[in-house]
């Protein structure tokens, strides 16, 4: 750690670890109802625990990439953040809006539109918070020393992902206007804005492990990200095939979002090839290890599970099925949740001083996790498949299906439980180890 | 070789062609006469009914067009699958509705509130889904 100010990422990541058990714990509740044991039911029912589950995921994975932020922007700028105060006052104040979310929603207090659940009045506070934290980060960006291309992708992305916002807090009286832009926000995030992200921390992590040079790195960065935008926006279309929009997004659609798996494959070949031509090799072999499987993953789960069903032929079966949950699950996994795991790894030690680089703890924590995972991805996927065949082809009825298949849900509870494992250990980890100290800072 | 400032106009390019063929795109299809949805058609009651879905986050089990949870039926074509009366009991039911064992919630729903949801559920039933509802429609027909 080359800066004091840097220290502030820690909290971030404390913050993601408790919404990150948290998460699990309402997977598990809706495991556990899929499969008849849905004694909550009374007090979380399965929309309750599904929108907490999801919102969770996506509030962790933001504190994740604004702690990676606050940890790698004054080191790329070259300078101290430009108030630890006002940092803390975000951290605080975005814990306050989750919790307060969350809460919520277990009083019927939300809006049901799928991963958009948080009610628009708590949204503005949704949009101060955000705004604050961009103003700290650009701040710090600007009167900084340098300004490098991995800095400025890091925050056009986080940039961009807090402009998105703002379509989906427009009401709308037609359900199928705001589906449409719904998906401004939820698409253009993960296939779009938030590749930028990734990309950004990626890029940042290959250049301190691998050595490669700077250069060589950020210019591969700039055609990563140029393949998502070209075929993300587009690509937007695959959720216009079927919500009642008009058909040019089957061919628009169905084209460019075939093509979104490039960007994937490009950021693996990336990061292997680096890893391949580096020549210092950094000891931390645990953040080593995250750092090239989320980009292996994510390319498996967004990338090939995703062209699986994005062909509005085959989406037409498939959508809506447990066959998207099957990728949701990966895709997220891959891309942003093993991304933030990564950058929290490679942080850690660098703020506390301790070389806990490759030790037995956290290499487990890294495959049962990933094994658990992989698991969860097949069980979904087999359930998936399965409900496609009897109930859109041979018509069964809708919950006869459900019971048939309800099997796959036991398979998926034993997966979650070994990935659960693997996420304690690595949880375990950072509490008896990550406290920062002021020793660990470089002369 | 590709130089890093080319690598840099391939992606500032790529994302301003795309952006604009997107918004494009975007306004075509909000044009009324490439409308698919008879929005001259969607009352104040259905709106409504659209207000009542969201109030209960409806899409947290259900899908509706395909959007949503998987713990539930399918609802685009449930007025023609069911029936208005079906609905309404369901909706209405004092005790939580699962004849097959999964639960929906109990919502005891007045019957305005029942009338509104099922305009909208009607609305939504007749909207142009390019096919999609000949694949789902008859999969929960009894
Ligand atoms: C990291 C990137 C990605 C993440 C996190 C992700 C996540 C998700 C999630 C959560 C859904 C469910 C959305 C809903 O129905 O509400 C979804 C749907 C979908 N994704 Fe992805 N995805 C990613 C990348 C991709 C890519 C690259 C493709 C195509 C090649 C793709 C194709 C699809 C399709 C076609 C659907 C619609 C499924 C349906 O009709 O039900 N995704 N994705
Ligand atoms: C203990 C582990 C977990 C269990 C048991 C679990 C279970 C579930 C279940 C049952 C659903 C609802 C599907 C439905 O609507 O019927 C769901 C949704 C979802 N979960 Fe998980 N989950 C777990 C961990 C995770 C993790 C680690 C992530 C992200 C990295 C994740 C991301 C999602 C997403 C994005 C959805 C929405 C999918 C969609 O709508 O297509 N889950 N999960
Ligand atoms: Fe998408």
């Amino acid at each position: 750690m080359k800066y004091k100010s840097q220290k502030v990422a820690y909290w971030f990541f404390a913050l993601c670890m408790l919404l990150l058990v948290l998460q699990l714990t309402y997977g598990f509740i809706m495991g556990f109802a899929r499969i008849g044991m849905d004694g909550l039911h009374e007090f979380i029912p399965f929309n309750t625990a599904r929108a907490v589950h999801t919102n969770l995921l996506v509030v962790w994975l933001l504190a994740g990439f604004m702690g990676a932020a606050y940890y790698i922007i004054p080191e790329e700028a070259q300078r101290e953040l430009v108030s630890v105060k006002l940092a803390y006052v975000q951290l605080i104040s975005l814990a306050v809006v989750g919790v307060i979310a969350v809460v919520g929603y277990h009083f019927n207090h939300w809006e049901g539109r799928k991963f958009l659940e948080i009610p628009r009045e708590l949204d503005y506070l949704v949009v101060v918070n955000v705004l604050l934290f961009l103003g700290l980060i650009l701040a710090t960006l600007f009167t900084g020393k340098r300004r490098t291309t991995t800095a400025l992708v890091l925050t056009m992305g986080l940039l961009f992902a807090a402009l998105l916002y703002l379509p989906g807090m427009i009401w709308f009286d037609s359900q199928v206007t705001d589906s449409f832009f719904r998906w401004w926000v939820v698409h253009l995030w993960v296939e779009g804005v938030w590749e930028l992200i990734m990309g950004g921390i990626l890029a940042y992590l290959l250049i301190k492990l691998t050595g490669v040079d700077r250069e060589v790195i950020e210019k591969w960065l700039y055609v990563i990200v140029g393949l998502t935008f070209l075929s993300g926006i587009l690509g937007t279309g695959h959720h216009y095939y079927y919500i009642g929009v008009n058909k040019i997004w089957l061919i628009v659609g169905g084209i460019f979002s075939a093509l979104e798996p490039l960007a994937f494959l490009a950021m693996a070949l990336f990061a292997m090839y680096m890893y391949r031509k580096g020549e210092k090799s950094h000891p931390n072999k645990i953040a080593l290890f995250w750092t090239i499987g989320s980009s292996i993953v994510s390319f498996i789960g967004a990338g090939l599970l995703g062209f699986a069903h994005t062909l509005p032929q085959t989406n037409i079966y498939t959508h809506g099925t447990l066959v998207t949950a099957m990728h949701g699950h990966y895709a997220f996994w891959g891309a942003y949740a093993m991304i933030v795991l990564a950058i929290i790894s490679y942080a850690i030690p660098n703020m506390t001083g301790r070389k806990r680089y490759n030790n037995s703890a956290g290499h487990l924590a890294f495959w049962l996790s990933n094994i658990g995972m992989l698991g969860m991805t097949v069980a979904f996927g087999v359930a998936g498949v399965a409900q496609v065949y009897l109930e859109r082809k041979m018509k069964l009825d809708f919950m006869d299906v459900q019971n048939e298949i309800s099997i796959h849900f036991v398979v998926l509870i034993l997966c979650a439980t070994m990935f659960t494992s693997g996420i304690l250990m690595y949880i375990v980890e950072f509490l008896k180890y990550g406290k920062p100290t002021d020793e660990a800072l470089e002369a | 070789m590709l130089s890093k400032s080319q690598a840099r106009t391939f992606f500032l390019g790529g994302t301003l062609v795309t952006f604009l063929a997107f918004i494009g795109l975007t306004v075509y299809s909000f044009q009324p006469k490439n409308d698919q949805t008879n929005i001259k058609k969607l009352d104040a009651k259905a709106i409504k009914g659209k207000a009542i879905w969201e109030a209960n986050n409806c899409m947290g089990c259900h899908t509706l067009m395909g959007e949503g949870g998987y713990y539930a039926p399918e609802l685009t074509k449930v007025i023609e699958r069911r029936g208005e009366g079906y609905v309404k009991a369901v909706l209405q039911s004092p005790i939580p509705w699962g004849p097959k064992g999964r639960k929906m919630v109990k919502y005891e729903m007045n019957d305005e509130d029942t009338e509104a949801m099922i305009a909208f559920l009607k609305w939504v039933g007749e909207i142009d889904l390019n096919g999609f509802d000949r694949v789902v429609s008859p999969l929960a027909k009894d």
